[in-house]
């Protein structure tokens, strides 16, 4: 009988670059200095890494295919690397192959490496490439990003019947959190405090999503390295090591874009990952339990769906907890206390890993006084690649 | 005997007042003044002459069975290939079946008349067997010209057969002259023309009254035993000129539809045929001419079982269905005359794997979905294993046509982002009636338009160009629409 990887997994180090648009450096040079921060945390020698993962999902633009790019820029000495792609999980997708390479005991140290490099499209947004094959490229519209994401609001306020404006109004004080937060941190992308007027009457960029209702395209490179419990007490004995306490994916099956019962108001994948993660955990009150999150926030609107989905918030009151602040860094359950996706940034590979960054350091309350989230014990990290219709959710939740 | 037994018109959603065209360019052409009234409707950006023909030819074929098709011809002079049958596209569209004779009819105006001739003689030695003409154009005149003025889009499909005509066909008259009035090189995209007053006096005036006077002659009738003749000629002076020639009391001409749409080359003698049906009654002769490197008359008869005919009114429907086009730089964008800015995403590499293409041809051209024999689920693009949870059966599909279902909107939104020569794109998913569900682009609709639940239905049209390998691909939008489709 499966068990899962609960308490099976420590991590021993992280790293992670400040994300922007980073014009004078290439996927190596962000790899190497995540490496070096990771490294450095862990406080190993490189040769002692045995296995590598590493998420990335635009090959095109930068760092191509298959593992070698990772072990040549850092010249690891022939162990197994394994580039991973899983859409915009695919960072999470890396540090899952990492925990699970360590927690079946083939390895005894694994490295997990994220990265994209986006300010070498050429244009803003994502680059346009058939993500789900040639054929959809027939068939689909030829959607964006935040057209997709922006359809969950339209199919939301038909759901519970809330009107439009105050789903803006919701959503406006979602990125209103993130760069407040986002201000506080000098690793972010954005680290301007924006008004709340500004953010809702920005330009439209997909209706009802204006330009502030949209994340940060950025350069970045986060990293782990993990470990077993055992080993992480040997190396740090007077650190309380940093545990996975559940890692779940869940994949769209196809039934939400071709079978009519999903409503277009949530990511089935979340409701599905995050269940089997608290199972994992052994979490039965989520909204009780969990100390602090970092969700994926590629639009504010998946940030909003995404507190009911997580059952956090109950069905069709997201908007009101949002409104009150329970999310806010100094609210019951702060979410996204280092920006976001919006304002810390979204290098696709590297986004999964830089959340759980956040989290490790949060849990180590190794932040300053006015962006730490005191007496954290259990974080959780949500990381979803592909579009709502059609995606891949990671839920992972991580604790002392 | 053979005849007509199903009609429809199809005149794309937009207008566009041709005072708007003289306001833009009346500086380079004063006299652009004298054809500056009414309106010429204008395909979308997504359309052109092979939507629009299986725009019309779907509505043509409302309760009728495409199986039952033995031949399908497009006419157009504006078929976006030179080497590809583009009657094949549309038979496509339509889910006509393989097993068909299919040909374009191009290189005259003529070619809409010509493809019904040939559909009425091939109906009459297959023992009735029914045939679809779908007749289209989408012609171009230079910025400034009496072209851009007086050209109009739109299309006409008739269904011809021997099951209960509505109209039979008695009879026919043809001319054919290399009579070079308008002409454009198989490498050009705008028309030119002769002077004006020799295509009048030297074109219309004699070969209209030359092929009325030769069907007469050949079918013993005279010019005033015709309720309706039906005739295209966009020289006011010379209709009356003709009318004269012809002893035709006015009443008896049926409307050039200039105001209205504009001359919608091989489609408008059947489109003008199309509101005469509409009108039409039982015992009415119907004169059709054509006119274009040559003439062709067609004589059809009217029926009692025009009284039957599902929904008559298919002319004035798609004159009515309209909004207003009132940017004349759109119009030019539309039809790729002026080029846009549509930053680097748009220039993003399109290739068209035509080997893919065609395995998905029934899912792609007619949007042809699946259907599980075991719970009945339908899904698109088609499915070996069932979607549904509850199913999940493997190969026990049958096809569905979803075509012609209706569909309701799940969600939607109109998005900036996207590379397009008609921003905001807007699309969403649609719920299928029956079940299934896909995302779609929304045609011919604003933001304003749309509304979660609300019924929509489906239109053949343009998916992408490729301007690099000029390439016109097709696919399915979703349409909203007032009424669930039935």
């Amino acid at each position: 009988m499966a068990s899962g990887i609960r308490d099976k997994v420590a991590i021993l180090g992280m790293g992670c670059t400040a994300f922007g648009e980073h014009w004078e450096l290439d996927s190596s040079d962000l790899l190497i200095e995540a490496f070096r921060e990771c490294i450095a945390d862990a406080r190993i020698g490189k040769e002692e890494i045995q296995a590598a993962w590493i998420g990335n999902h635009i090959d095109e633009v930068n760092i191509g295919k298959g593992g070698c790019y990772l072990a040549s820029t850092l010249h690891l000495p022939f162990i197994p690397v394994t580039r991973v792609e899983n859409f915009c999980a695919s960072g999470t997708e890396a540090f899952r192959g990492a925990c699970y390479a360590v927690a079946s005991g083939a390895y005894d140290i694994a490295l997990a490496a994220g990265v994209e490099k986006l300010k070498d499209v050429g244009y803003g947004g994502l680059p346009d490439s058939p993500i789900f094959g040639q054929l959809s490229r027939l068939i689909y519209p030829n959607a964006t990003a935040p057209g997709l994401f922006a359809q969950l609001a339209t199919a939301y306020s038909a759901k519970y019947g809330v009107p439009m404006d105050k789903i803006k109004e919701a959503i406006t004080h979602i990125s209103w959190k993130s760069h407040q937060n986002g201000a506080k941190n000098p690793r972010a992308h954005l680290r301007r405090a924006v008004s709340e007027e500004q953010i809702s009457s920005s330009p439209f960029v997909a209706y009802p999503l204006g330009l502030f209702d949209c994340c940060g395209v950025s350069d970045g490179a986060a990293m782990a390295i993990v470990t077993t419990p055992e080993i992480a007490r040997r190396i740090k004995p007077n650190q309380e090591p940093v545990l996975v306490k559940a890692l779940q994916i869940a994949v769209s099956s196809g039934e939400e874009a071709l079978y009519h019962r999903w409503d277009g108001a949530s990511i089935l994948t979340t409701r599905i990952a995050a269940q089997r993660a608290y199972d994992e955990a052994g979490i039965t009150k989520p909204r009780e339990e969990i100390d602090l999150m970092e969700v994926h926030d590629c639009f504010s609107i998946t940030e909003m769906v995404t507190m009911e989905d997580l059952a956090i918030s109950p069905p069709g009151q997201a908007p009101d907890d949002i409104l009150k602040g329970f999310y806010d860094l100094d609210g019951e359950l702060p979410c996204q206390s280092d920006g976001g996706l919006k304002c810390f940034g979204h290098p696709i590979g590297a986004s999964g890993l830089r959340m759980i960054y956040e989290i490790y350091n949060q849990l180590l309350q190794r932040w300053p006084e006015d962006r730490l989230v005191k007496n954290a014990r259990l974080g959780l990290t949500h990381n979803l690649g592909g579009v709502p219709h059609q995606n891949v959710c990671s839920v992972a939740i991580l604790g002392l | 005997m053979i005849g007509i037994i199903s009609y429809a018109a199809y005149l794309p959603r937009y207008r566009l007042n041709r005072m708007n065209i003289f306001s833009a360019m009346g500086w380079l052409n004063p006299a652009l003044i004298m054809n500056a009234a009414g309106e010429k409707a204008v395909a979308g950006y997504d359309e052109d002459a092979v939507t629009m023909a299986a725009a019309a030819g779907k509505r043509c074929l409302q309760r009728f069975n495409p199986a039952e098709l033995g031949a399908l011809y497009l006419a157009t002079t504006t078929a976006p290939y030179k080497e590809r049958q583009c009657a094949n596209i549309v038979a496509g569209a339509l889910c006509a079946p393989e097993g068909i004779r299919s040909a374009d009819f191009t290189g005259a105006l003529k070619a809409g008349t010509s493809a019904l001739l040939a559909a009425l003689e091939l109906s009459a030695v297959n023992g009735g067997k029914q045939a679809l003409v779908c007749a289209a154009d989408c012609r171009l005149g230079k910025m400034g010209s009496l072209q851009e003025m007086i050209f109009g889009d739109g299309a006409a499909a008739l269904l011809v057969g021997g099951d209960k005509p509505i109209a039979l066909f008695k009879g026919s008259y043809s001319l054919s002259y290399d009579f070079v009035d308008q002409y454009r090189g198989a490498g050009t995209v705008y028309n030119r023309q002769w002077e004006e007053r020799w295509v009048r006096d030297m074109g219309f005036e004699q070969f209209i009254p030359e092929a009325v006077t030769g069907l007469c002659h050949r079918c013993d009738l005279k010019p005033s035993d015709f309720a309706k003749v039906i005739y295209p000629c966009y020289f006011g002076a010379a209709r009356r000129n003709i009318n004269k020639k012809l002893g035709l009391d006015p009443a008896q001409v049926e409307d050039d539809l200039l105001q209205e749409s504009g001359d919608t080359g091989t489609a408008h003698p059947l489109l003008m045929l199309t509101k005469a049906l509409e009108e039409a009654s039982p015992g009415d002769k119907l004169l059709l001419v054509s006119y274009g490197s040559g003439c062709d008359a067609l004589y059809f008869e009217v029926t009692p079982e025009i009284e039957k005919f599902n929904h008559r009114k298919r002319f004035s429907d798609t004159l009515a269905q309209r909004t207003e086009l009132d940017n004349y730089t759109k119009y030019l964008t539309w039809r790729r005359i002026t080029p846009v800015e549509l930053g680097l995403r748009g220039e993003e590499e399109q290739v068209t794997r035509w080997s893919m293409a065609w395995r998905s041809r029934k899912a792609i051209l007619g949007l042809q979905g699946s259907r599980c024999k075991q719970c009945g689920t339908q899904q698109y693009p088609p499915q070996r294993v069932c979607v549904n949870p509850d199913c999940g059966t493997i190969d026990e599909m049958e096809p569905v046509n979803l075509s012609e279902k209706g569909g309701k909107i799940v969600s939607y939104t109109s998005d900036m982002l996207a590379a397009t020569i008609n921003p905001p794109a807007i699309y969403g998913n649609v719920d299928f009636n029956g079940g299934g569900r896909a995302m779609f682009e929304f045609a011919d609709c604003t933001l304003d338009d749309l509304q979660v639940g609300k019924p929509v239905e489906f239109t053949f049209r343009i998916k992408y160009y490729d301007p690099k390998r000029d390439i016109t691909f097709y696919f399915w939008k979703a349409v909203p629409v007032a009424k669930e489709v039935s």
